[in-house]
């Protein structure tokens, strides 16, 4: 045990491939439980859209509040698209809605590129706010507040009559995800990555070094819409109705909040962040129930406990839960006598905004 | 021309009340570095505590005075409380924990208050003037909300360029290190900064409540106008942040009733793009260039 601990390598991998038992006890409980299922599928969700946010905040260093709006956009191509082609793949609705976000990440990264710190903050969040009240000024396409029906995919024969609808979107899901989380891994430890990260860090040593600031800028916020993207299309599916109460200011701040408690610049972070998203409100929302409140201070209990945390968070764990764990380890490591001195941890990097 | 008479009252008298937050925002800005996200949701809850006392069957303005006051305490303890150890982080951090404040706060106002739509008073009447038999386009609380923010810009400038106190608090977010070294509590300035900023927030819940209505995220859209004004403004200047937000006002203003109300948060968003194309730190900003 002492062994193990005086490498803090290891103590980071075990940490890892504990976080990954977690996730695969997760995933094989959920082939039992439609409910559990239901919720994982949420997270997956919201993993994609926040490990897209991950790149672009953490790795790269430009703050969105308005990453709701561009879920907004891939759930309404896909679901526009199902209204006039019913009988298209789900492949090409995922694909369509990567591509349509992907642009509107372009124009929106070009816009961004030029912009640092409140200024970007500012300019998103007014889009989260704007966007929401497009589709009911074109309530003929976008089918206006009430929204559009989306039907959840059938799964194919040869999967048996009885195999639930539900259970193969989660299949999709998940896959997508790991997908998704797969190519983000590469893409952040490799040379983009890098450049990613040293425009982040210094722009102006990242332009001696013959890198192109802006464009790698608008590179980080197509990628980051793409997953954004991908997500909406999926949330679309898993609603079953796209409206814009689905995409409020909340989402959007959600999906921000939720990368920076989970750890910012970290692909866990962002499935931390998500599970949190997801699961802080089933478990307080049961606890507020058996608490027979009365309705308007019991739907609004989880509301308030993320709150707490978030501010919790923010003061006690200033790198997020994934940074926290890096700091618990690297205590442990200076308390455990090492013949090599404590070794440290490498540094979560900071936030910048 | 009728028609454009009504949309430019109309976005003047909302400029006034997103150009209280702008202003609100700006300060904090200048002093902490730091953007209040919870701004709206602080005057959403200010404006409640109002609305408890008028229903008590207190006059409108015992509401007002309660409201504001309730203002400069709740900006000036969050300051104090949650905003002092994250004011030497990474600004992200500042950033998460004022949206924490925002979502718990507009948790257990329903919680609190309830979470249906209510009315708010007014102090003057609601309706349009009308002189000589001719209706005009605007009502006395048309008037009083832009009087209003006037004379609360007026005893802000005041505050902020004659008095001792100004100057000190000035100077402790100018240079925070050299006016310590000139005896002057940094710590105390931010605070009561934070408290004052809140206050004209608060100002801005009373004066959008009669319009917006009373909910727990009624002030989201007015924050974030507010804030596209500070922003156009250029985030340091006190009139930029004014001409910003009545721009914006303005601008909303006309989106709505020339092509339609959902298009306009739209039509501010393209505003505000093509302004920081044009220039990335916003009109009035004349200090340096862009902050890495």
């Amino acid at each position: 045990m002492r062994a193990t601990l005086r490498n803090s390598t290891l103590v980071r991998h075990g940490l890892f491939f504990l976080a990954l038992a977690v996730v695969l006890l997760v995933l094989t409980s959920f082939v039992f439980d439609p409910y559990t299922n239901y919720n994982v599928t949420e997270v997956a969700i919201y993993a994609i859209c926040t490990a897209g946010l991950t790149v672009l905040t953490g790795i790269n260093g430009q703050v969105s509040l308005g990453h709701g709006a561009l879920m907004m956009i891939g759930a309404y191509t896909t679901s526009v698209l199902l209204t006039w082609h019913p009988d298209l793949p789900l492949i090409l609705m995922l694909l369509a809605s990567i591509a349509t976000t992907g642009v509107a990440g372009a124009i929106v990264g070009l816009a961004g590129a030029r912009l640092r710190g409140p200024y970007l903050a500012g300019a998103t969040l007014a889009l989260a706010v704007a966007l929401p009240q497009v589709p009911s000024h074109f309530a003929s396409v976008f089918g206006g507040n009430q929204g559009l029906n989306v039907p959840t995919p059938s799964p194919p024969a040869f999967l048996g009559g009885d195999f639930s609808p539900e259970q193969w979107l989660a299949w999709i899901t998940l896959a997508a995800a790991v997908i998704t989380f797969f190519v983000l891994a590469n893409l952040v430890r490799g040379a983009t990555g890098r450049r990613f990260r040293m425009v982040r860090d210094n722009e102006v040593a990242a332009r001696l070094s013959g890198i192109d600031v802006a464009r790698t800028q608008v590179l980080a916020y197509i990628i980051s819409a793409a997953c954004a993207g991908l997500a909406g299309s999926l949330f679309a599916y898993w609603v079953t109705v796209t409206s814009p109460s689905g995409f409020s200011l909340n989402l959007s701040l959600s999906l921000l909040t939720a990368i920076v408690i989970g750890g910012l610049g970290s692909l866990s972070g962002a499935v931390i962040g998500s599970f949190i998203l997801v699961y802080l409100p089933v478990w307080t929302g049961g606890f507020a129930s058996s608490l027979n409140l009365s309705s308007n201070v019991a739907n609004n209990v989880p509301l308030a406990i993320y709150g707490i945390v978030l501010i919790v968070a923010i003061l006690v764990f200033p790198r997020g839960i994934a940074g926290g764990i890096a700091s618990i380890a690297r205590g442990a490591a200076r308390v455990i006598p090492s013949s090599r001195g404590p070794t440290a941890l490498p540094a979560a990097p900071e936030s910048s905004q | 021309m009728r028609l454009f008479v009504i949309y430019t009252v109309d976005g003047v008298t909302n400029g006034a009340v997103y150009a209280a937050v702008a202003l609100a925002l700006v300060m904090i800005w200048r002093a902490t570095r730091i953007i209040n996200y919870a701004q709206g949701a602080m005057a959403m809850f200010t404006t409640y505590i109002a609305l408890i006392v008028i229903r008590h069957g207190a006059p409108y303005w015992l509401g007002f005075v309660v409201a504001l006051a309730a203002g400069l305490v709740i900006g000036a303890v969050t300051e104090r409380i949650l905003v002092r150890p994250v004011e030497s982080r990474p600004p992200l951090n500042a950033v998460i924990l004022s949206l924490g404040v925002l979502i718990l706060l507009e948790a257990i106002a329903p919680m609190l208050f309830g979470g249906q739509t209510q009315s708010f008073p007014t102090p003057v009447s609601n309706i349009d003037l009308v002189a000589g038999g001719t209706t005009l386009d605007f009502s006395p609380f048309d008037l009083f909300t832009v009087g209003a923010v006037l004379v609360a810009m007026l005893l802000l400038f005041l505050v902020f360029q004659r008095t001792t106190l100004g100057l000190r608090m000035r100077a402790a977010a100018f240079n925070p290190e050299i006016a310590r070294i000139l005896g002057i509590r940094v710590g105390r300035m931010l605070t009561l900064g934070w408290g004052l900023a809140a206050l004209l927030g608060a100002l801005a819940g009373m004066l959008a409540a009669p319009s917006v209505y009373l909910y727990p995220s009624n002030m989201d859209e007015v924050l974030v106008f507010g804030f596209t004004g500070a922003i156009i403004g250029g985030l340091e200047s006190p009139v930029g942040a004014v001409a910003g937000a009545v721009g914006v006002g303005l601008a909303l203003s006309y989106v709505s009733g020339y092509i339609g109300s959902d298009l306009a948060p739209l039509g501010g968003f393209v505003i505000l793009i093509v302004v920081l194309m044009l220039r990335p730190q916003g009109l009035f900003s004349f200090g340096r260039q862009r902050q890495v």
